[in-house]
């Protein structure tokens, strides 16, 4: 057996923020970064005798990130508690759910890398509420740790996925368009460092014996904190998974699920500290919280809200404008406001290749240059458009249509003020035939020579033309002239 | 059903609960007579009988997504055992 061999099982659980303004079970704010325990109240301290009451906003939300993840939704689910203490965790229990989730059994495609379109099943997806934050506070002087419930209440979905990853890679491809998706619905913002997207992996090895193939036992990496961090822990355990193998030989069942954290400075997985009895959470139905109830009339409400999610909307760029999977692909992942303004940009230049290639490559290079998205672009898809129909129907040559993009952009301005800022005017079909006239009446050696059969004669004439009038478009003038004398022949 | 020693033990160590000897005796033999109890259940034939998710009988209960005022920070830390300006205050958590 070699190292090739082995197969890789990775198992993804993402919790995504719900974007709601106020918590799950009361109405304190979900605002990030205001001052520590500003945003409490008796339900989210745990306090005796408060009362939760579901955000309707939250479950509405997870509904649909539930639906387009193509999950069934439960016709009723309920409340658990899961029971563990830290000090994050004021009640002493979560609230979460744990036989009858919100959503089931659904699956997601993604595009790994250089490799195939893949589905990966989702086992569920659940609402739960978050804990609150510990920092350790060295500064002080002592080793205490400092408690914010802010975060304590605000509303979670978790997703976990069947075990089909087989690679960091597939484990990226995944988590990329999870995010695009839940960011498309606008059911989160998934902002990392903010804390609204998280992810554990759940890693082991299926190794090929004679017997058949022998699973290794578990671990759980924690401490994921940016997709990048993901694809090197995933690697980093693999590795490490397949030397431990070599040691030691345990199999699944002969030794406990472990948890690891992954050291983004160090770049490696650290085994954690067991939690005694971490996995016994005794969870029990939260009595202060009725179930919800489903209907298909609702089910089938929010389907037709879904719209066009990113898999359909690939799918239509590339056959609607005839762009190619890169392309499209490009364009989706920038957000369904970056589509809208291509899909506008396509219609008003009459050329879709075009108008992608120019959101592609001059429109995303800007807002990245300036760190600024499509919302906040002070070139109108409009104006561009418009831009874009003058190189259609060559009126403006490339180049100078990215000078007059550049002047829009830069100095805010419209089509028309950017072309007279630039001193580009159109010049009318009547004044370039004038123009080519006095030329011609001007230089009868070049008419000669022209009618002679030297073509390339003119040439000199269009240099003078662009001398009288810079706007003057050479290969319309050179049009002109030799139609003009042809009709002098 | 008798509970064992180890059972009371390990449901006292998720509870967080030091017993002494002669507590670990006693709630041994409450949980069993609580556990009995609750057996009886078991007698009833409850084939047909659909799972209950909740006592009430109620549901779909909710409250629109709106923020409220917050407590006072000087209000939610008031009960603190051990506080400072802006946070509570816990031993060493790692
Ligand atoms: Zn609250």
């Amino acid at each position: 057996m070699s190292d090739a061999d082995i197969v890789l099982v990775i198992g993804l659980e993402v919790h995504v923020q719900l974007q709601t303004a106020s918590k799950l079970f009361c109405g304190c704010s979900t605002k990030f970064g205001q001052p520590p325990n500003t945003q409490t109240c008796p339900v989210c301290l745990g306090l005796p005798g408060a009362l939760p009451v579901l955000n309707k906003e939250a479950f509405r939300l997870g509904a649909i990130a539930g639906l387009a993840l193509n999950c069934k939704i439960s016709p009723i689910m309920k409340w658990d508690r899961k029971n563990y203490f830290y000090p994050d965790l004021p009640k002493g229990y979560q609230i979460s759910q744990f036989d009858l989730p919100l959503a089931y059994e659904g699956y997601l495609e993604t595009l790994p890398e250089g490799g195939e379109p893949k589905t990966i099943r989702i086992i569920r997806a659940h609402l739960e509420e978050d804990a609150g934050k510990s920092m350790h506070d060295e500064a002080a002087g002592t080793s205490d740790s400092r408690i914010d419930l802010n975060r304590t209440g605000t509303p979670l979905l978790e997703i976990v996925s069947e075990p089909d990853l087989r690679s960091s890679q597939e484990a990226r491809a995944y988590l990329d368009e999870l995010k695009l998706l839940m960011t498309y619905l606008a059911v989160s913002d998934c902002n990392m460092q903010e804390g609204s997207l998280r992810v554990d992996a759940n890693v082991n090895l299926h190794i090929p014996g004679p017997d058949g193939v022998i699973a290794t036992p578990i671990v759980e990496i924690k401490n994921l904190n940016s997709f990048r961090a993901v694809e090197r822990a995933i690697d980093y355990e693999a590795a490490r998974q397949i030397d431990e193998w070599e040691d030691r030989g345990l199999r699944l069942g002969e030794a406990p699920k472990r948890t690891f954290g992954w050291d983004d400075q160090k770049e490696r997985t650290v085994e954690q500290r067991q939690k005694e009895e971490s996995s016994d959470y005794r969870y029990f139905p939260d009595p202060d919280l009725v179930p919800v109830t489903v209907t298909t009339q609702f089910v089938e409400q929010l389907q037709q809200g879904l719209g066009e999610l990113p898999a359909a909307l690939r799918a239509r760029l590339q056959s609607q404008y005839d762009l190619d999977a890169y392309g499209a692909n490009v364009l989706v992942n920038q957000g369904s406001s970056l589509v809208a303004y291509f899909e506008k940009l396509a219609a008003v230049s009459g050329n879709a290749r075009r108008a992608s290639n120019w959101v592609q490559q001059d429109v995303l290079r800007v807002l990245n240059e300036t760190k600024t998205n499509i919302e906040g672009f002070p070139v109108a898809a409009s104006q561009m458009g418009e831009l874009l129909r003058l190189v259609e129907n060559g009126k403006l040559n490339t180049s100078r249509a990215k000078d007059v993009f550049e002047e829009m952009f830069q100095a805010k301005l419209s089509l028309g003020d950017a072309m007279k800022s630039l001193g580009i005017e159109e010049v009318s079909q009547d004044a370039l035939v004038d123009l080519c006239r006095e030329l011609l009446n001007a230089n009868p050696k070049v008419v000669a020579d022209v009618s002679g059969g030297k073509q390339q004669a003119v040439g000199a004439l269009i240099g003078q033309a662009k001398k009288r009038n810079p706007n003057a478009d050479p290969g319309s003038v050179r049009k002109i002239l030799l139609e003009l004398i042809q009709q002098m022949g | 059903m008798a509970f064992s020693h180890d059972e009371v033990l390990k449901v006292a160590r998720l509870a967080q609960l030091d017993l002494a000897q002669e507590e670990v005796e006693t709630f041994a033999a409450q949980l069993g007579h609580i556990v009995q109890y609750i057996e009886q259940l078991d007698e009833l034939d409850t084939t047909d009988v659909e799972p209950m998710a909740h006592g009430a009988g109620v549901t779909n209960v909710f409250r629109e997504d709106q923020v409220q005022p917050s407590l006072d920070r000087e209000a939610a830390l008031a009960n603190a055992p051990n506080r400072d300006a802006e946070c509570f205050r816990v031993p060493p958590v790692l």
